[in-house]
């Protein structure tokens, strides 16, 4: 029986383990097969993050947190969750591999997967022009005219490292103004490469067997028109992942879990949840980390106090 | 068997003269999916040794194989049955998720 699972590896995942390993709970995490990290693992650089003047790659922040986790520790196993069963005293989890494990207390820390765009043939043209992976896929489209679709700072992240391949980059949002921070605003406006298409909305994707155009509707006026672009970087958010969770603790309107005022705790004892699945409003790597560190200190006190 | 790395020669007969399924891994060494399902494409070579072969394609070394196949997102996992390309994956997933996509492809054991 374990002290504590934390189910998820982002920031706030390795941040519970930091601070769980360091109040001795041997903490184990279940960081997923093929996506450890979480979404900094796609994201190239990140200039936010306190503490390093310089920025750094999101890949290599994410490999800082598990050196750290580790160091302390913490028992990372590349599994992916495939049940849980969280209503009882004694917690248990069942991974990919066949295993199950307990444990008195878990913290679920599984952010958010990106959201698609919901338009016909996404799924056959996905690798085929459309992507979600600026820092995977920037290298096919050298010299192309391409389009990222979002406005905030993912997309714009996206747009300005995509000028370094592309020959030009439209960005696609459907209002009129970003939700973009102000420094990736100014940077994306300065940058020649990058052209902005306001107000509009894609409904439909062209090409076989790759993409070469789709089609904009105005989300004003409603007015169609085709634009030629070989590729299609998709960046317009992301949805909370509780698929596996959402019989058992309970989640809000907008598919978050709901946790009790400034703490991490879910409808049922013993389990804390942090990071992008309980934020609809900040979703940030620095309040993925403090929303993990208050996890790893509630999980503590839970324990210390049964 | 462990993955074969393949080239725009070696293709032919590496991927479309198989005689068994072949799962083409199109990566390369600066993405990071592409680090992260290799071993498990490696772990469903050697415990799929009969019916899978495993071919590797470094789309920096292979461009012209990477423009035959449209791929423009990587890891890109074409399935090739035949000589023909019958399914395709694109992004990391879990060895249990690539396998229950080519399940229905596998002679029943």
């Amino acid at each position: 029986m374990r002290e504590v699972i934390i189910i998820g590896s982002g920031p706030a995942g390795y941040t519970a383990a930091i601070y769980a390993a360091r109040a001795a709970l041997n903490p184990l995490m279940i960081a997923s097969s093929v996506e450890p990290g979480g979404e900094l693992m796609k994201t190239t650089e990140v200039e936010n993050y306190p503490g390093f003047p310089n920025g750094l790659m999101g890949p290599d922040l994410m490999a800082s947190f598990q050196e750290q986790a580790e160091r302390f520790g913490t028992e990372i196993m590349f599994e992916d969750v495939t049940e849980v069963d969280l209503t009882g005293d004694i917690k248990i989890v069942k991974t990919g591999n066949g295993e199950t494990y307990e444990a008195k207390t878990v913290i679920l820390s599984t952010g958010a997967a990106y959201r698609e765009l919901g338009v016909p043939r996404e799924k056959e043209l996905s690798g085929h022009g459309v992507s979600w992976c600026a820092t995977c896929d920037g290298f096919f489209f050298r010299e192309k005219v391409i389009a990222v679709i979002g406005g905030g700072d993912s997309a714009m992240e996206e747009a300005n490292f995509l000028t370094k391949f592309a020959s030009k980059v439209y960005v696609i949002h459907r209002r009129d103004s970003l939700k973009a921070s102000e420094i990736m605003q100014k940077r994306s406006f300065d940058n020649e490469k990058i052209e902005f298409i306001w107000n509009s909305a894609i409904t439909e994707l062209k090409g076989s067997p790759k993409l070469d155009g789709v089609v904009l509707e105005d989300t004003v006026t409603g007015e169609k028109r085709d634009l030629a672009i070989e590729g299609l970087f998709v960046a317009i958010g992301s949805d909370p992942r509780v698929d596996l969770i959402e019989n058992q603790v309970e989640i809000s309107k907008e598919r978050f879990i709901k946790v009790d005022g400034r703490t991490s705790k879910t409808s049922l004892p013993g389990v804390f949840a942090a990071g992008d699945v309980i934020d609809p409003t900040y979703r940030q790597a620095i309040t993925a980390a403090g929303s993990g560190c208050v996890a790893a200190l509630d999980a503590e006190h839970y324990l210390s106090s049964k | 068997m462990q993955p074969v790395e393949a080239t725009k020669a070696s293709f032919d007969q590496e991927v479309l003269q198989a005689d068994k399924l072949v799962i083409v891994d199109f990566w390369a060494e600066w993405c990071g999916p592409c680090r992260m399902v290799a071993p498990v494409l490696d772990e469903i070579a050697s415990e799929n040794a009969d019916s899978i072969k495993i071919v590797k394609v470094n789309v920096d070394h292979e461009q012209q194989l990477a423009m035959d196949y449209s791929v423009t997102s990587i890891p890109f996992l074409g399935v090739f049955q035949g000589g023909k390309l019958v399914k395709q994956m694109v992004g990391a997933r879990p060895k249990a998720a690539i396998m229950d996509e080519i399940r229905d492809l596998l002679p029943a054991s």
